[in-house]
């Protein structure tokens, strides 16, 4: 990835102010009888300020309503902004749904064509990329069906096979990568990494956290419509993950230690065979702690806690010395921790990380709430049992 | 990568129009622009077996029709077949291009809140549309014209002219109804009644020749009825061909409007240069509001 020093997309000052009308006024005599006074004014955007490097994959994060996808169609051009300049180079193809223009009665070859059109695909140019595209969507045998006979997973497949075969500059993606099985997702993130190595700008919204770690070279996170922090995606991301459980300490800090020993890495490990790798409620998982030693220690003691995510409230922990291991001087070791059965509530968790010293509880390193897990309710069949039943009858 | 990186710049000013750029844009999506076409054009006759043939049986049926009506009644105006399609094609594609193109705009909302392409797109393939039907039905009738009547040649030189200034003044009046529509849904219903008022100030269906006789040398009057831009295309329709056709009966007289060629060809130059300003105004009007279409559809 080679980033040079022209930005591909400039945003200075960026405002938008939509008209929030309780019922929009959409006849002569309506707006006669309603003055404008009546519409609450409500701020997506407000002073937004972000430049975007030519060739990097920027991630772009926030909660819902937060104005992500209002300031992606504002630099798409489907939307005005109200105040601020955009100024933005280079062809550029935004995917802010899949299939745009997908009509029913069609064939899907002829939504192809149609679609590709809208993304900027000459007729000569689909043709090159037909076969992928079909080739793609896994619809060899269906391609010259009207698509009104297509499940809702094919409709989705042939949207984004058009959408990975367009030819761009800078690509907007809003959220579409979440569609479709795992297979099928992992296939998409596969592209996006070729798009990535052919140097093209990537701007990518979505809710998927990870996602953002894992392929953006920068990321920005919007809040109520303002820029609340843009920088390393693993700083992004963890932000972003304060403000969602509404923490607000300023004497927080993430991460502490002297380093002579180190948290390489922290999986949260669910159960084997579990539906798209979910943990629930009883489940069985593992936290593992990679551990590297930069300096021999000796009383070396790897802990973790799990911290409720809604109160902030330890709910469990567990240390190697509480369970009698002594690790002694190593270079590195996986750690494994396994919960046998997590007893609590649905519901987001912290988890903290901790090494230090058996003997003098010096800390080596820690890192406080960096890590996230959910838990889900167990989808259970209730049990027949016998309940007693008070039977009571009354003249009337 | 190409040599030449284009750079947008995007701000809370509504662009003002500049057409050469503009056109350029245009031509540039000139593939969303065939493809909406060839969408309609299929939708409109998916699952239907003789598909546009429907769409030619439409002008046999009034050739059959009204060929057989006057041979029976006799005593109307000379090959009123070819007088009615003549005028009645050209009514017909303004008609449909208005109406497709008034709704153009919010039948489309998903597209326009999700994609990001010329907005001028949507009226201009309703307007496509109309077009290939006018296409299609003109050949019919140009057939008709030669196994019947004949051409008449010098005449038939206004009909460049005649199409040229309908088609202008339909992009102008469309753009400025789809822009119209996306705020008041009211234009929409209006403009079902005033194509209604309108067909019948237009000599599509009665001989203009009449009404020139009825006005008499009223100038005013006379002028007034040529305001209506449609009149002067659809009388240079019917000079080119239709030709001028004499009226039965003692008083004479010509079917269609008598006017010099040379006059009506001024009239339609007219009409083509003023439909041209107004769509300069409309266009404008169009590209400044179309910003604001995902907003507020």
């Amino acid at each position: 990835m080679n980033v040079t020093a022209a930005p591909a997309i400039e945003v200075h000052g960026v405002s938008k102010r939509f008209h929030v009308f309780r019922e929009k006024p959409s006849t002569v005599k309506q707006r006669l009888l309603t003055s404008r006074a009546k519409a609450d004014d409500f701020w997506a955007l407000r002073d937004v300020d972000l430049e975007i490097g030519e060739g990097t994959t920027f991630g772009l994060i926030g909660h819902n309503g937060s104005g992500k996808t209002t300031l992606l169609k504002c630099v798409a051009g489907i939307l005005r902004p109200t105040s601020g300049t955009i100024r933005q180079r280079g062809r550029l193809a935004a995917l802010l749904e899949l299939g745009a223009g997908f009509h029913q009665e069609l064939t899907g070859r002829e939504n192809v064509y149609l679609n590709a059109a809208f993304l900027g695909l000459s007729r000569k140019q689909t043709d090159a990329v037909f076969d992928d595209i079909v080739a793609f969507a896994e619809l060899e045998d269906f391609i010259d069906n009207q698509v009104k006979f297509y499940s809702s997973g094919m409709l989705v497949r042939l949207g984004f096979a058009v959408a990975v075969h367009v030819d761009p500059d800078v690509l907007l993606i809003d959220e579409v990568l979440a569609v479709g099985d795992e297979a099928f997702q992992a296939k998409c993130l596969d592209r996006i990494r070729t798009f990535q190595h052919e140097g093209r700008t990537i701007v990518l919204v979505t809710h998927a956290l990870n996602t953002v770690i894992e392929t953006c070279d920068r990321a920005a996170m919007l809040h109520h419509g303002e820029l609340h922090a843009i920088g390393m995606p693993d700083d992004v991301v963890r932000e972003m993950r304060y403000v969602l459980l509404g923490v607000t300490d300023p004497n927080f800090v993430p991460e502490e230690g002297t380093r002579q020993a180190e948290i390489a890495e922290v999986q949260i490990v669910p159960p084997p065979g579990s539906r798209q790798g979910r943990i629930l409620r009883g489940d069985t998982f593992t936290i593992a702690i990679d551990v590297r030693q930069n300096e021999p220690v000796e009383d070396l003691d790897v802990d973790f806690a799990v911290l409720d995510g809604a109160t902030n409230y330890p709910v469990m922990d567990a240390r190697t010395s509480r369970a009698g291991l002594h690790l002694g001087r190593f270079d590195k070791k996986r750690v494994r921790f396994r919960i046998e059965g997590f007893p609590y509530d649905p519901g987001k968790y912290w988890v903290t990380v901790g090494l230090s010293s058996r003997e003098t509880g010096h800390l080596y390193h820690v890192q406080t709430q960096r890590y996230m897990f959910e838990v889900y309710d167990a989808p259970r069949i209730q049990d027949r049992v016998d309940v007693s039943v008070a039977v009571e009858v009354d003249d009337l | 990568m190409a040599a030449t990186i284009q750079i947008v710049e995007r701000t809370s000013e509504s662009p003002h129009l500049r057409v050469g750029e503009r056109l350029r844009v245009l031509i540039a999506h000139r593939e969303i622009l065939a493809n909406l076409v060839r969408k309609e054009l299929k939708v409109k006759y998916v699952a239907s077996v003789l598909g546009a043939v429907w769409s030619l049986l439409n002008p046999l049926v009034y050739l059959a029709v009204f060929t057989f009506v006057t041979r029976v009644l006799g005593n109307g105006l000379p090959d009123y077949p070819v007088y009615l399609l003549s005028g009645l094609l050209a009514w017909n594609l303004f008609s449909a291009s208005t109406l497709g193109g008034s709704r153009s705009v919010i039948d489309n909302a998903n597209l326009v809140k999700k994609v990001a392409f010329p907005r001028e797109i949507l009226p201009l393939a309703a307007i496509g549309v109309a077009l290939v039907d006018y296409a299609l039905q003109m050949v019919v009738l140009l057939i008709f014209i030669v196994a019947t009547v004949g051409l008449h040649v010098p005449d038939l030189a206004l009909l460049p002219l005649a199409f040229a200034a309908l088609l202008v003044f339909t992009c102008a009046l469309t753009a400025w109804i789809a822009a119209l529509n996306v705020r008041y849904r009211d234009v929409g219903h209006l403009l079902n009644i005033g194509l209604l008022v309108w067909f019948w100030v237009t000599p599509i269906v009665y001989s203009s020749g009449l009404v020139q006789q009825h006005l008499g040398d009223r100038d005013v009057l006379a002028i007034l009825y040529f305001c209506n831009p449609l009149t002067a295309v659809v009388e240079g329709m019917h000079r080119s061909l239709y030709g001028v056709g004499v009226l039965p009966g003692p008083d004479g007289g010509t079917a269609t409007w008598d006017m010099p060629l040379g006059t009506l060809a001024v009239v339609l130059v007219a009409v083509l240069v003023g439909s041209m300003i107004f769509l300069r105004f409309t266009w404008g009007s169009f590209f400044a509001r179309s910003g604001d279409f995902a907003e507020e559809l």
